[in-house]
């Protein structure tokens, strides 16, 4: 009792405030984990009916694995493409803007990129399939006229220029941003004291960003890119609009037939699918929640495992 | 000082409150469909419908026509798709449902029995263009045998023999041919396979079918009418399948309907509806036709969608009743089939099926 009543005194002002404010944190913190349940808990319950389904009640041929593996290629292959185009490059930019830049162009550029990612997707779609795609056959032709021997430019060539290829390229249009402003802001993090010291032992510029930056950076730069990569696989509708899917597989980029994507193919099929179909698109879902959990989790593992070798410490 | 205060703050309170209260009785009523009908034929009350978005643009038109001649209703349309709308009708969510294809027998089962045998009409009938993009081939002809062939993929390139044979005298060049089809679940593709699953059973072996068929060979995918416009536009040598009035400045091939070549015009195609049949086991009440795609007759096009107004010939109340027969007198009414075909584009009815359908109409009741 005297305790109790000795700690009640002893107790620091604003104690009340502590507690709520920990209450509310950590409601929020379950509340990401209760909203994360729910939407896998939805997806299997309503995918599940297509997993035991008769082959013959999915569309197409093959059953529930026929119909959802193509889609699974496509999703990787266009956001493989888009990143091989966009990581490069979103990289290049947030060097030039953290450490080649005039130093009053810094702002006007950094918003200039963010505004790509302002634009809504649905305007990606448009301008993909309005200006990109038409302007991109002379190239698809020459490709299949030279490189045909390539799997990859096989063709014949789409005259329409709606491949998987320029799907691709929107899509690492969209990735940009989101890939050089992560990059921008970790390169501004790298020690002043390392990089004067690498130019201090007579280092140039590229060497000094070489053994300073890109060392300090390395996980950061994992990690932007496979936001990069989330933002990439679930893109739906400049995918629905650019793209011209027929669901087969192939590696050939720059043909009519394409493989769909999980994402467009759900905003295609959903309006005008009834019953097991829905089911099917569900299961669907399902695998898409299911890769992009992996490569969260991925990314998080090789960001965990670099961060020891990192100039960082 | 105090009170008056108190007064100020509460007075603004209490005026949201009743507001709301009042608002929100009124969306409740609203929901309900309180039907009055007040003297002289006019309506009033709240119709809600759901399906098809081929008909939304239509709907629109006979909206607004419906809602001026009649200023006490409103006439909700949810674009939801063909196959949602039909969900909701059969679950007694909507009064009526607008779909591109009449019930199917499983669906026909599950209608409820309150609602008694549903009565479908077939209100927006439009022409399905064959378009192409082909510098140089103004009036290109085409043989079933041939659009079929084309679309599964076994003619290849613009001088084959068998469209040169439709085209005595075309200058065909050698150009790929690149079909374009949507790539979206829709009901145009269902007709267009329809029509060529009865033409040319030899060449078209896929059936009628709403999805793309992945088993085809070659072909481009575009989402909705506009996707496959934008690639017909776009492509030198593509052909492609869409509502006629949305093919533009793009040629439109005539299709051989026996001995002669027609073009996709609005009579063509609402023409087709007379030579056609009744569903099989339909008739009476049940206007859902089996288009006659095969018929030879000359000034007829049969590459049409259909598109049904799905009812019921029993509902929960007179009024309710009355409000569905007069939306729907007024949409097979020739006013109301010419606001859709003009903002639309959609063949107007004829007159033989116009009075079938008033019939139909003037059937459903309220219990």
């Amino acid at each position: 009792m005297a305790s109790s009543a000795a700690e009640r005194v002893a107790r620091p002002p604003g104690r009340t405030g502590d507690r709520v404010f920990k209450g509310i944190a950590t409601s929020a913190g379950v509340l990401i984990l209760l909203v994360l349940a729910g939407v896998a808990l939805f997806l299997t319950y309503e995918g599940f009916p297509a997993f035991t389904a008769a082959p013959g009640e999915i569309p197409g041929a093959g059953g529930i694995t026929g119909y959802i593996w193509p889609l699974v290629f496509g999703t990787l292959l266009s956001s493989f493409l888009a990143l091989v185009v966009a990581a490069p490059l979103a990289i290049g930019v947030a060097l030039f803007i953290s450490h080649y830049c005039p130093r009053r162009l810094v702002g006007p550029l950094g918003y200039l990129i963010d505004l790509l990612a302002a634009i809504p997707s649905v305007v990606y779609g448009l301008w993909g399939i309005f200006y990109l795609a038409p302007h991109l056959v002379p190239s698809y032709t020459w490709l299949a006229g030279h490189l045909g021997f390539l799997p990859f430019f096989s063709g014949p060539a789409s005259v329409t220029g709606r491949t998987i290829l320029t799907a691709s390229l929107v899509l690492s249009v969209m990735v940009l941003p989101i890939v050089t402003a992560l990059c921008r802001e970790i390169f501004l993090q790298t020690p002043r004291l390392h990089e004067e010291a690498a130019l201090a032992l007579g280092a140039t510029r590229w060497e000094m960003i070489r053994m300073t930056v890109f060392p300090y950076a390395r996980s950061g730069m994992v990690s932007a890119v496979m936001l990069g990569l989330g933002r990439a696989l679930g893109e739906t509708m400049a995918v629905a609009m650019t793209l011209s899917a027929t669901g087969v597989i192939t590696v050939d980029l720059i043909s009519s037939t394409n493989p769909s994507t999980i994402a467009a193919n759900i905003a295609l099929k959903f309006p005008d699918s009834t019953g097991i179909q829905v089911n099917a698109l569900v299961a669907s879902g399902l695998v898409l929640f299911a890769i992009t959990f992996a490569v969260n989790f991925a990314a998080r593992a090789i960001v965990g495992r670099r961060r020891e070798f990192s100039g960082a410490n | 000082m105090n009170r008056i205060s108190l007064q100020r703050a509460a007075l603004p309170g209490i005026a949201a409150l009743a507001l709301t209260v009042a608002m929100t009785s009124c969306g409740a009523s609203n929901e309900t469909t309180s039907t009055t009908s007040s003297g002289g034929g006019d309506l009033s009350g709240t119709l809600n419908g759901a399906g098809s978005t081929a008909q939304e643009s239509a709907m629109t038109a006979w909206k607004a026509g419906f809602q001026s001649a009649n200023s006490g209703v409103t006439v909700n349309y949810d674009a939801v798709g063909s196959g949602s709308g039909v969900e909701q009708f059969l679950s007694g969510g909507v009064q009526f449902a607008g779909s591109d294809a009449y019930l199917s027998d499983d669906e026909l089962k599950k209608v409820p029995s309150s609602c008694g045998k549903p009565v479908e009409v077939p209100v927006y009938v439009s022409p399905i263009a064959v378009i192409y993009n082909l510098p140089g081939v103004d009036n290109l002809q085409l043989s079933p045998a041939t659009l079929a062939q084309i679309f599964a993929g076994k003619i290849t390139t613009w001088d084959d023999p068998a469209i040169a044979a439709d085209n005595p005298d075309a200058q065909l060049p050698s150009t790929a041919i690149t079909p374009v089809h949507r790539s979206d679940s829709s009901g145009t593709t269902a007709n267009f396979t329809d029509y060529l699953s009865q033409v040319a059973s030899s060449d078209w072996t896929f059936g009628s079918i709403e999805d793309w068929p992945k088993s085809v060979s070659g072909g481009e995918g575009a989402n909705g009418t506009s996707g496959v416009v934008a690639a017909v536009t776009n492509g030198e040598g593509a052909v492609g399948y869409a509502d006629a009035s949305q093919a533009g400045d793009l040629g439109t091939a005539s299709i051989k309907v026996g001995s002669s070549y027609e073009q996709p015009t609005a009579d063509a195609a609402a023409k087709v509806l007379d030579e056609s049949k009744p569903a099989p086991g339909r008739g009476g009440t049940d206007l859902a036709i089996a288009v006659n795609r095969t018929t030879t007759s000359s000034g007829v096009y049969p590459i049409v969608l259909v598109s049904y107004q799905i009812l019921c010939s029993t509902y929960s109340d007179s009024a309710t009743a009355d409000l569905v027969k007069g939306f729907e007198q007024y949409v097979v009414s020739s006013d109301g089939q010419d606001a859709a075909a003009k903002q639309a584009g959609s063949a107007p009815i004829t007159d033989a099926l116009r009075s079938k359908a008033q019939t139909a109409i003037d059937s459903i009741a309220g219990q």
